[in-house]
Formats: C-alpha cells, structure tokens, sequence
C-alpha cells in the first residue's frame, strides 16, 4: 500500500494578517464547533474512500490551528487516528501562533501525539510585526518557544519573512540571528509576497508590468536591498548549521520537514478541511472555500482532475527541483518508463548553457543562479498541448 | 421607359458624426423601401466595422420611389459617399455620377474641415448643393448660427435649409420636397454611344465584380459589349439593375441619367477601377469621362502572420480583400525578425487600420505590424531614382545624392483658444505655415504644408487631445519636397532589428530615437542577461537604454497542496513567451513593434 499524508486545514484566526492570503477568517464558537464536526465527518468518509494506506505525516495548518482548544485537536486526532494508520514514527506537526499558546495546549498536543511544531514568527522587530499585521510582539514569541522547549518539544520550524515593508537588512540580520540563537530544529524563510486581494495589496500593490521592470512600490525594500538579505539568508544560515534543502527551507541535519518534501515529489496526500487541496492516485481535487457550503456537506468543488503523463512530468520537474538535491534521473526513468533526457534533452541542455542547471551524480539540480530565477526554469518543463 | 426628369441623383455630405448615414436612413425608411422595424441602424454601412467606427468605408448606393407634394413619383438615387479623407478619391467619382449634393451641417458644431473640403469638392464637380441643418434637438444647437456659418464661411444660400433631427425623422419630409424642387435632373441622350461612370465594384463569388455605375449617355442592357475605356477589359453584360435597400433588383436596361450596377462576369476588380468609363466597344463613345485616375498607396508598413505556419492563411486574405478593393497592394517580403509576410500599400492609416482590423476580425488572423512609412524618392548618384517602400532597402548613404518626401497641404480647423497649441504641432512635425483666416471670431482655419510621414504616425491623435477634441484636419497630396532624411536603426542587444528601422528627418532622429529606446524598455521584458536597446544612425550610436537583468523570479512561498495554482503561474508565464519574437536570443512581445509608433507624449 502506498504511503500518503494528510493536511488538516483549521481557517481560523484572532485577526487576519495583512500579508494573508490563505483562507482563514476570524469566527464565533458555533462556527467553529459545526466545522470541527463536519471535519470529523469528511475524515471518516476519506477513510472509506482511501482505507488501509499508511499514513506518514499529518500536518494541521491554518489559519490558525493553535487558536482552537488543545481538547479539540486531540479530537480530531483521535478520529483520524480511528480511520487511518498512522505510522509509528510519523511526522505530526501543528502551525502554532505565539500569543495563541499555553502550557495547558502545549500538554495536550503532546499526548495526542503531535510531535512537530511550526511557530509563526515572521519578525523579531516589534515595528514590522506591527506592520504585518501580527497579534503578538517577539517577546510573546520567546516565551511560547520557551514553553514549548520545555514541554518537549524538539523538533520546531519557526517561519521568517524577509522583504516586509519598511524592512532594512540590518533587521533581518537581527531576525535571523535571534532565531538561530534559539536553535530551533528547521527554519522557513520566505520573502514576502504581496498578495491580490490582501490589504497588503492596496497598500503595496503593483501591477505585473511594474514588477516585471523590476522596480519596487514605495516602502517595500528595493531589489538590491532584497538581494542582499537573501545573499545574507543563505549564507548566515549555512553558516549556523543549517542547510538549504529546498528554495525557502533550511534545516539540521535530520530535521527535513517529511509533510512538506511529500508535496515536492509527488507523495499522495489528503487534505480536509475548508479549501484544502489533495493528490491521491495522480488525481488532483480541492474543497470548497465557502464555509456555508462545507457545513452543509457539499465538500468537493469541482470534479477530481486525473493527471495526464504529461502532466504528471512537468509536475515531476517543476516540483521535484524546488528541493536542491533536484530530481534522480533513475526515480524518472522508473515513474514514467522513459528516461528524463528523452524528454527534456533539449530543454536541459538549454538550461545548463544558460548555468541554471546542472547534472550531478544521476541527479539534475538547480544551480544558485537557477533558485534565483526558478520560475523562469519550471515554465520551460511545461509542454505543449499536442507534443 | 424611365422619364428622366423625374430622376434625381444625389449624394449626402458631412463632416464625420455629422450625421449623414442617419439622414440616409431615414430617407430610405420614409420613403417606404423598408419599415423601421427591417432597418438594422444605418443600412448603408453594411460591414460591422463601418457600423462600429460610425463611418463610410466604402461608397453605397440605393434607389428609392418618393410621391412628391406635386403628385408625382420621383425616383432618388442616394449615392453614400466615404468619409474620410483617404477615401478622398472614391468620393470625387461616387460626386461625379450625381448632380446635386444634400450638405449635412451639424447644427451645434458647424462647419469643420470637412465639410469644407467636401463642398469644394463637389464645387468642383458642378453639383447644385443643399444644405440641411442637422441634430436640431441638441440643447446646444444654434441652427441661426451655423446658417449664417454656411453663408459666410462656404458662400451658400442657406436660410431656408430644413431644419431637421436626422435621429426622430422631424422635418426630414422637408429634405425629400427639396430634393426635387433644388437637385436638377439629370440630362443624356439615351440613344447616344454609351458612356457610363464607374463609381465603385464590388466582389460576388458567384456573378463576379459588379460594377457600380451612372449612365451618363446611351443605353446598357443585357448582352451589350462593352469595353473599359482606361483597362482595356471588355466583356457581355449578363446583368443590369438597380440597387434595393440591401440588394441587387435586376432590371431591362439602365439608361442616360440612370444610376444602378452591371455585372458581365468579369473576375478581378482591377478591370474595373473607380473612374473608368464605359462604352460600348462596337459603338464606342469619342472620349471618355474626365477624371479618371489610378489611385496609388499613400502609406506602406509590413504585415506578418504572429504564428509564421499563418504566412498562406494571411496571402489568401490579401488576395480575398483585394478583389474588393483594388487600392490595396502587397508583396511579399522577408524580415530577419519577423520572418515572412508583406509589404502592403494602403491610401492612407484609416484604410491601414481598417484592412488590419479586417484581417484580424474576419480572417482570424494575429498580425504584427511594422511602423508604417510613405513612399520616399532616393536620387542616386548614378542619376537613377528609386521608390522607397521599405527602408530596409535605401541603398548605402554614398550612392545616395540626395532624398525627397511626399507633402500634403493641410487645413486644420480649431477654435482660437488652441490655435497656439495646434500650431506647435504643426512646428514640432516641420509644417510650413501658409495661412490663417477667420471663419468667426472664435474659429480659424489653418493651413499648414506639412511632411506626409510626420502626419502618418500619430498626428490625429495629438491634434485632438491637444484641442481637446476641438480641431478637425483634412489634407490632401501635394507632390513631393527634398528633405534631410536619414535611417534610423534599431540595435537589440547588439543585434539591428530590421522590423524597427525607419526614414526619419535627420534633425528628429536624436529625439524619435530616444523615444524608441524609452518606448522599447517599457515593452522589452527582463532576461536573465542585460539588453542594450540602442538607436542609431548610420553605424553611429543616437541613444541608448538598458533592460536590466532578472534578478529574481522565484515563488518563495509554495507550501500547501495547491499546485494547480502553482501551475497556472507558470503556464501564464510560458503563455507570455508565445506571444514573443526572437530576436538573437531576446524575446520580444509583439506588441512592442506596434507601441512604437505612438510617441507623442502630450
């Protein structure tokens, strides 16, 4: 039986970041409890539809998941727990955000067997937190990652965001050098995104052609600027211990996040919960994203898409390669029953005269240069239609 | 047999939006060819594009019966005249076969340059001319105004011009009395030679080119043979009739004074050029009609397919569109950027636009088009001259002796208040001032003799955001003058872009060079590498701009299963690329061949 995941989506938080683009809302108590149950209700049909499979890692991501009662995520533990194997060993991760936790949660999540924590911290500079639209300054943060340490917890992301308004590299220096301090077993760095539809849009938002020039609206720091603290990210974060294993991830040795590396090469997953995404057999489907239609029971928007073979390559590649040790072109061969350059010879050959590839002991890569401009290098694997 | 002095043949002129294909409508609803509910608006514009822009691309005719006050059936010939200076040809001979012109004055905005160079026009051709005030409902109409306008300003009588609304019908009962007690019926003697004017053609797949023509002498009927007096082509006629509203009503004969359309199964429309005369080979007429002349392309650009498989689609589009308008010209070229497509002719940028939009509308066709250009003649030291149309091809700067380029004299008609702003344009694209007068105390005519290539480009469009709208231009040819013209050349990354290369006058090169670089920037996407974009003349460097190299272009944040949206991303991006053309290995949107050519910025 193939392995699979499962992604648990909680679309609740205190207040919405200003950045926030993934579907979270603030709510009231009944809301959440209908959604808990329906949640409960979908995990128990997804089990008949997919029974037997191993489960390697749950991950609950919102939103925020920390916002709920640890009682309640020991609930839906429970219950998945009831419908699916889980591993022994699995990798169980919960999105935390500081300000939201507390030893009674902390305990809680412990014995449902969540082994893995995700704290959202962004910034260590109160100003930018602020800015971002964040509920809890960096001292609320050193005391959750305090807490959590303390209840056992060892193995924790903490996720920072460079590129946020009014953000100098000297401040991200900072960040990076607090939360290295800390030594937390894994860190996502990101650079921020303004987002259509976020208020980080009205305020900061620029249309294509003006980010296509490369010129940046007032506040954000500049592309030199940006270039910098990325330069500093992945040099500082070496240094410290930590290694780059794929564009925005960095962990020591051992501490690889398995959810995530499941999206990047092609593992099966699951995803409940409002707007949540799955891959299960090469079918792609979504949930709705209104809430009133998911508590009703109507979950599936659309139909399950079935990926073509051509389609399942392009996504070999351009999700495969998002990781730095790249794609093994035996894993193609074996997939797919033809070898990588039968396909992508020309595209490759291409690619590595232009230095944004390269081909190292079976594998091919991205070079620094090809992080630099990985889209420019994932839009070349797409094929067309009729080849 | 038709009694000629009951025949009345006539035209409508305006300036554009004055309301001439509206009056047109109403004659043929009130006279009862179709009822209101039948009538698409305005049936004289047949083609969707004529409808949309609100002009007259190409001439139409229509025969309607009207039962005067007097009692008698009269029957109208309504010749719909083209509106635009381009046409400036087609509307001369469409004047020609008719004796008398309805003048559509706008009763809020009065006179303008068109209607101006429309009546002179039909002046020109002794038509008997009455005016008709039109849109008398607009609150800011002043009817008393624009006639004393026409009086002063044209020199006609006008003050018992109707009054009319062409758009409600109200008073236009008045045009059609006028038009038979004012408009002369046509004279001829149906038994003479047969002499008869074409005034257009067009394409049928199944009868061949029907010829739209007035009986100016003698007779035509089924099985005549006639000959083209200025072709040579000669055949049988098959058919002759009369134009319904929207149809061909076959008839016995068409005779002096007539107007309606032969067809002889004739297969081009070359062998029937608007202005020939028709005779009869057996019994053929002395001489023929004045005026006929072979209308040449004013304005030259190069047209290729977007998709290069598309080159055969795009010929056979040329081919389709020329059987119906002989002014239309193409050869075929090659362009290092572009790949294959043509070099095509056009009476000027209207009929460019129109035949691009037609190509693009009703073929299906995505073309990139290159800037366009006029005819320039290069004196060569060898004492030769040759005719420029593409200037890819002006031979090397030591054989040259020396350059010359069309002119045009223009009038321009604005109100006072931006006479100042109309004339620096017309400095800025090197006019000769010749002339101003008043025409009121708010309103002037200008006149201007300008270079035809500084007026192809974007002209019209600075004349009216620079007069608010105010201003209304005619020109017309006005043979050619020697000019300082250099080539300017486009490099890419090095690489010279024969697409981009154009005759500028060597003073503005500096300038139009620079605005290209600036333009080209805008357009031309970051690579992974720097683009210089460089402007030069004669091997020497004008100007330059950079397009910096892409730094970044990575999608940090990815987590989450939504690869679908992950996906699209990169399908929009590779989606982008398709619509580029590769210039050395520089990608170049399309779209940037054709934003070059509005530089004013104003």
């Amino acid at each position: 039986m193939r392995e699979m995941e499962i992604y648990v989506h909680i679309p609740f938080c205190v207040q919405k970041c200003s950045y926030c683009d993934f579907l979270s809302m603030p709510a009231d108590d009944d809301v959440k409890k209908q959604y808990i149950g329906r949640l409960k209700e979908e995990i128990r049909q997804m089990s008949e539809e997919y029974p037997g499979r191993p489960v390697k890692s749950v991950f609950f991501g919102g939103g925020t998941p920390s916002i709920l009662p640890g009682s309640v995520i020991t609930g839906i533990m429970d219950c998945i727990r009831e419908n699916f194997q889980i591993q022994s060993g699995a990798e169980i991760t919960i999105e935390c955000n500081p300000g939201t936790l507390d030893v009674s949660r902390l305990t809680q999540y412990k014995k449902a067997g969540i082994n893995r924590l995700s704290l959202g911290l962004q910034s260590a500079d109160d100003k930018e937190l602020k800015l971002l639209g964040r509920i809890h300054t960096y001292e609320d943060f050193l005391k959750s990652f305090d807490c959590a340490r303390k209840c056992g917890f060892d193995n924790i992301n903490v996720d920072v965001m460079s590129g946020l308004p009014t953000q100098k590299l000297k401040s991200w220096e900072q960040t990076l050098k607090k939360v290295t301090g800390l030594k937390p077993e894994h860190i996502s760095a990101y650079g921020l995104i303004v987002e259509e539809g976020t208020p980080f849009w009205k305020i900061y938002g620029y249309d294509e052609e003006t980010r296509r020039k490369g010129e940046q609206p007032l506040f954000l720091p500049s592309e030199e600027e940006e270039r910098q603290m990325y330069a500093f990210t992945v040099e500082y974060l070496g240094k410290k211990g930590y290694e780059r294993y794929e564009i925005s991830n960095y962990a020591r040795p051992g501490h690889q996040c398995i959810h995530n590396r499941g999206y990047w090469d092609r593992s099966d997953y699951l995803g409940v919960g409002l707007g949540a995404s799955s891959m299960m057999d090469n079918c792609r489907f979504s949930n709705t994203g209104s809430m009133e239609e998911y508590l009703k029971g109507r979950t599936l928007e659309g139909e399950k898409y079935r990926l073509s073979r051509r389609e399942q390559m392009e996504e070999f590649m351009f999700l495969g390669m998002r990781m730095t040790e790249g794609i093994s072109r035996t894993d193609f061969l074996k997939a797919f029953q033809v070898t990588v350059d039968f396909v992508y010879g020309d595209i490759l050959k291409k690619l590595e005269q232009e230095g944004l590839v390269r081909d190292e002991k079976g594998r091919i890569c991205l070079t620094d240069r090809g992080i630099d401009v990985s889209n420019y290098v994932f839009s070349q694997f797409l094929m067309d239609e009729e080849e | 047999m038709i009694d000629q002095s009951k025949i009345r043949n006539f035209c409508i002129i305006a300036h554009i939006d004055h309301g001439k294909s509206t009056l047109a409508d109403r004659i043929i609803e009130m006279t009862g060819l179709l009822t209101s509910r039948e009538m698409q608006a305005q049936v004289l514009d047949n083609m969707d594009l004529e409808r949309e822009r609100g002009i007259t691309i190409k001439a139409q005719a229509v025969r309607i019966i009207y039962k005067a006050k007097d009692g008698e059936e009269y029957i109208f010939n309504l010749i719909d005249t083209p509106g635009h200076v381009d046409f400036n040809y087609e509307v001369s001979r469409s004047l020609a076969a008719c004796e008398g012109a309805v003048l559509v004055v706008d009763a809020a905005q009065g006179v303008e340059a068109q209607t101006l160079a429309n009546v002179y026009l039909a002046l020109d051709h002794d038509l008997d001319i009455m005016p008709v005030i039109n849109k008398i409902d607009l609150p800011s109409a002043d009817p008393q105004r624009v006639i004393e306008e026409i009086e002063d300003v044209i020199g006609i009588e006008a003050q018992d011009a109707p009054q009319i609304s062409a758009k409600t019908g109200l008073n236009v009962d008045q045009v059609l009395e006028q038009i038979v007690q004012k408009i002369p019926a046509p004279k001829g003697d149906p038994n003479a030679p047969l002499q008869a004017l074409i005034f257009d053609s067009l394409y049928d797949s199944y009868k061949g080119v029907i010829v739209f023509c007035r009986i100016k002498e003698g007779t035509v009927k089924v099985g005549t043979p006639i000959k083209m007096m200025a072709t040579g082509a000669t055949a049988d006629v098959v058919e002759v009739g009369y134009f319904g509203a929207g149809q061909f009503i076959p008839c016995d004969e068409l005779s002096a004074g007539m107007v309606g359309y032969i067809t002889a199964s004739l297969k081009n429309v070359k062998d029937t050029r608007v202005g020939d005369t028709i005779t009869n080979r057996l019994h053929p007429c002395d001489k023929p009609l004045p005026g006929y002349k072979k209308v040449n392309p004013m304005v030259y650009c190069g047209m290729y397919p977007a998709d290069g498989a598309k080159y055969p689609d795009l010929r056979d589009a040329l081919e389709k569109l020329q059987l119906n308008d002989a002014s239309l010209q193409f050869e075929p070229e090659t362009s290092a950027a572009l790949g294959f497509g043509f070099r095509c002719g056009f009476l000027g940028l209207l009929h460019l636009e129109i035949i691009q939009e037609r190509l693009e509308r009703e073929y299906n066709l995505d073309l990139v088009t290159t800037a366009p250009g006029v005819i320039y003649k290069v004196h060569k030291t060898d004492g030769t001259v040759i005719d420029l149309t593409n200037p890819s091809n002006l031979p090397d700067p030591s054989e040259i002796d020396y350059m010359e380029e069309p002119m045009v004299s223009a009038e321009i008609m604005v109100t006072s208040e931006y006479i100042g702003a109309i004339m620096d344009l017309c400095q800025e694209r090197r006019g000769v001032y010749v002339s101003m007068e008043y025409m009121e105390e708010t309103r002037a005519l200008i006149k201007y003799d300008l270079p035809l290539n500084e007026i192809i480009y974007d002209f019209f469009d600075a004349l009216k955001s620079r007069s608010r709208g105010y201003a209304s231009f005619d020109y017309e040819m006005k043979g050619y003058a020697r000019s300082n013209l250099v080539k300017l050349d486009i490099l890419i990354n090095k690489e010279e872009v024969d697409a981009l290369s154009f005759i500028v006058f060597a003073g503005s090169a500096y300038e139009r060079g620079r605005k290209m670089c600036e333009k080209l920037k805008e357009e031309i996407p970051r690579h992974l590498f720097e683009i210089p974009i460089q402007a030069a003349v004669g091997g020497k460097v004008i100007a330059r701009e950079t397009v910096k190299a892409m730094r970044k272009d990575v999608l940090a944040k990815c987590y989450g299963g939504d690869i679908s949206r992950k996906r699209k991303l990169l399908e929009k991006q590779k989606e982008g690329k398709k619509r580029m053309r590769q210039i050395g290995n520089v990608e170049i949107p399309q779209k940037a061949f054709m934003s070059v050519l509005k530089l004013d910025d104003k």
